[in-house]
């Protein structure tokens, strides 16, 4: 559906963008991942049509942004960051607006306009001026706005910023409900988000190409082994933290035995396991067979934030940051 | 065209949702009314002492009332027009609405001639609060109605043209303030400029004469319709537009 070749953005004198490459099938919802000025919004504004490459080529559903802009903009609904409002419209008055400028017929208006804002949820704010509008619904005319026409590709530049927790959750459950029909691409700096909605994720930092894959595939490559938060009590007398980090380090799978904390009693430590075992079972059984109490035993896992500093985070370190892209990329 | 007739009337609204329009002509009725009733106060005065020597003038409403106040609404419109055009692309830039715009399957020329024949539309809305005076002179006098007809078109084309200059200038920067004070500065210029050369009869004299503004709503006003002057309009118009489009897809290129 989307097909990105060797695309750069150039401005006078920053490269925003940086030779990247990836495809989006039909129908998959893409989180598209990078820190604040990673190229994010510059990759998106050219799908859209709205800036033009600088080298590279990008296809949306078969049509080239810069050949055939008009037709990939029928295809496309567009999320901005700033939800582009007319503060002076009313809600329904505005989607009608944007509906037959994005090509529906006055015959369909009204219907569509009924649909995307029941969708949307914006059916009890339809008569109010968008001026008076909170965060929150405006966030959802935008996104109305983006799927009147139903297009065959959203794209959605962080279309959770701003909104209080419930509206978030709320937001995230519409972008899934829209999956399926659409091909979604939305952009984001918050991991959670992607961890729910996305199927695959395209992580780009300073304009590169990071990684792309599928969210479980990029979580277990990246995870292999496991880590592990005990926290252990003595039942009996106090506990000598040497002798139970030995106790730990013997039990088979562990790779490496790492002391958290220790206060009255309790001491927590953070295990990790050699790469594919599993060493929750043994562990309790260890602890217990030598007397002491289990307090908490719970995996830590590495999360998508922690493989997400890892990647965006390696180029620093890392003299040679082209050899880690490969790395992942391989 | 169907999309520039969505983008215009969107415009109109924009304009009436908002004080400005009401302001503007509120505004122009207010002058004009005051350009009103010098013009006959100073017609009858005339007409009085010429009865009083007893001597025969030649009395002309269009001549005496109507042509120097076609000049006087030309002049006023000079200072109302860069109010319209403000906000015509700068308040987009700011809101980020130009992007929704750019993103939609129109084409550029589309958004710039439906803005502009939205302004347009304004303009025609506040030049239409001098009707009221000119229906006066109507009902009281047998003024002559094809001068007064082809004057307005004059107004109307000047209006035009500085609604086209000024929609580039929008095109320009983010700020409406700045949008409608440079473009102020350039429409006091483009009337400044037969001043300038009033005395001067060079080459070069003439050209910059030719490009002022009002020698060429001076044959408008006494109702003469010259095909050299409406061309004039015509081309300053397509010249704006062609420039504001220009600009336009420039924001596209640095953004």
């Amino acid at each position: 559906m989307i097909k990105v070749e060797g695309l750069t953005k150039r401005y006078a004198r920053t490269v925003a963008v940086n030779n990247i490459s990836f495809e989006v099938e039909k129908g998959q919802i893409v989180g598209f991942l990078g820190p604040n000025g990673a190229g994010k919004t510059t990759t998106m504004r050219i799908l859209t049509c709205f800036l033009p490459p600088t080298a590279g080529t990008a296809t949306v559903a078969g049509f080239d942004v810069l050949e055939n802009p008009h037709e990939v903009k029928k295809r496309i609904g567009y999320l901005p960051e700033t939800p582009p409002l007319y503060p002076e419209m009313e809600v329904s008055e505005y989607l009608t607006f944007v509906g037959r400028l994005k090509g529906i017929s006055s015959a369909d208006i009204a219907r569509r306009v009924g649909e995307v804002e029941e969708r949307c949820a914006i059916g009890d704010v339809r008569n109010k001026l968008i001026s008076k509008l909170s965060k929150g619904y405006r966030q959802r005319v935008g996104l109305a706005q983006a799927i009147i026409h139903n297009p065959d590709v959203l794209i959605l530049d962080e279309p959770t910023a701003g909104l209080d927790p419930k509206q978030i959750i709320e937001t995230r459950e519409l972008i899934k409900h829209l999956a399926g029909d659409h091909t979604i691409i939305l952009s984001t700096h918050i991991l959670p988000e992607v961890e729910h909605s996305c199927q695959r994720v395209v992580i780009i930092n300073q304009g590169k190409l990071v990684a792309t894959d599928s969210v479980e595939n990029l979580t277990n490559r990246l995870r292999g082994a496991e880590s592990v938060a005990i926290e252990v009590a003595s039942s009996n007398g106090p506990l000598e933290p040497h002798e139970v980090q030995q106790r730990l380090e013997q039990v088979s799978g562990v790779s490496r035995v790492l002391p958290r904390e220790a206060r009255e009693g309790r001491l927590s430590f953070e295990v990790e396991s050699l790469s594919g075992r599993h060493i929750r079972p043994e562990l309790a059984r260890a602890v217990v067979n030598a007397g002491w109490n289990l307090n908490e035993l719970r995996a830590v896992g590495l999360s998508l934030e922690e493989i997400f500093l890892q990647l965006t985070g390696s180029e620093k370190k890392n003299a040679e940051p082209a050899d880690a892209e490969k790395e992942v990329i391989a | 065209m169907k999309n520039v007739w969505i983008i215009c009337r969107k415009e109109l609204k924009s304009y009436f949702a908002s004080p400005i329009a009401y302001l503007l002509m509120a505004f122009f009725a207010l002058i004009f009314g005051f350009g009103f009733f010098t013009a006959t106060r100073d017609f009858v005065r005339f007409g009085f002492m010429a009865q009083m020597q007893g001597r025969d003038m030649p009395m002309s409403v269009n001549e005496q009332v109507i042509r120097p106040l076609l000049g006087f609404a030309s002049t006023v419109a000079l200072f109302l027009i860069p109010m319209i055009t403000m906000r015509l692309f700068a308040e987009e830039k700011k809101s980020g609405t130009i992007e929704l715009l750019m993103t939609s399957p129109v084409r550029d020329w589309e958004i710039i001639l439906g803005k502009w024949l939205g302004a347009l539309l304004l303009y025609l809305c506040v030049l239409g609060m001098s009707a009221i005076n000119i229906a006066l002179l109507f009902a009281f006098g047998k003024p002559d109605w094809k001068p007064i007809l082809v004057g307005y078109l004059g107004l109307i084309l000047q209006g035009g043209t500085l609604l086209a200059i000024g929609a580039f200038i929008s095109t320009t920067t983010k700020n409406q303030i700045i949008a409608g004070g440079v473009t102020f500065f350039v429409c006091l210029l483009l009337w400044l400029l037969s001043w300038f050369t009033a005395f001067d009869s060079s080459g070069y004299g003439q050209v910059v004469n030719y490009l002022s503004i009002v020698t060429h709503f001076e044959g408008f006003a006494k109702g003469v319709l010259d095909s050299k002057d409406v061309i004039f309009y015509l081309s300053m118009i397509f010249f704006g537009l062609f420039i504001t489009s220009r600009s336009m897809e420039s924001l596209r290129w640095r953004a």
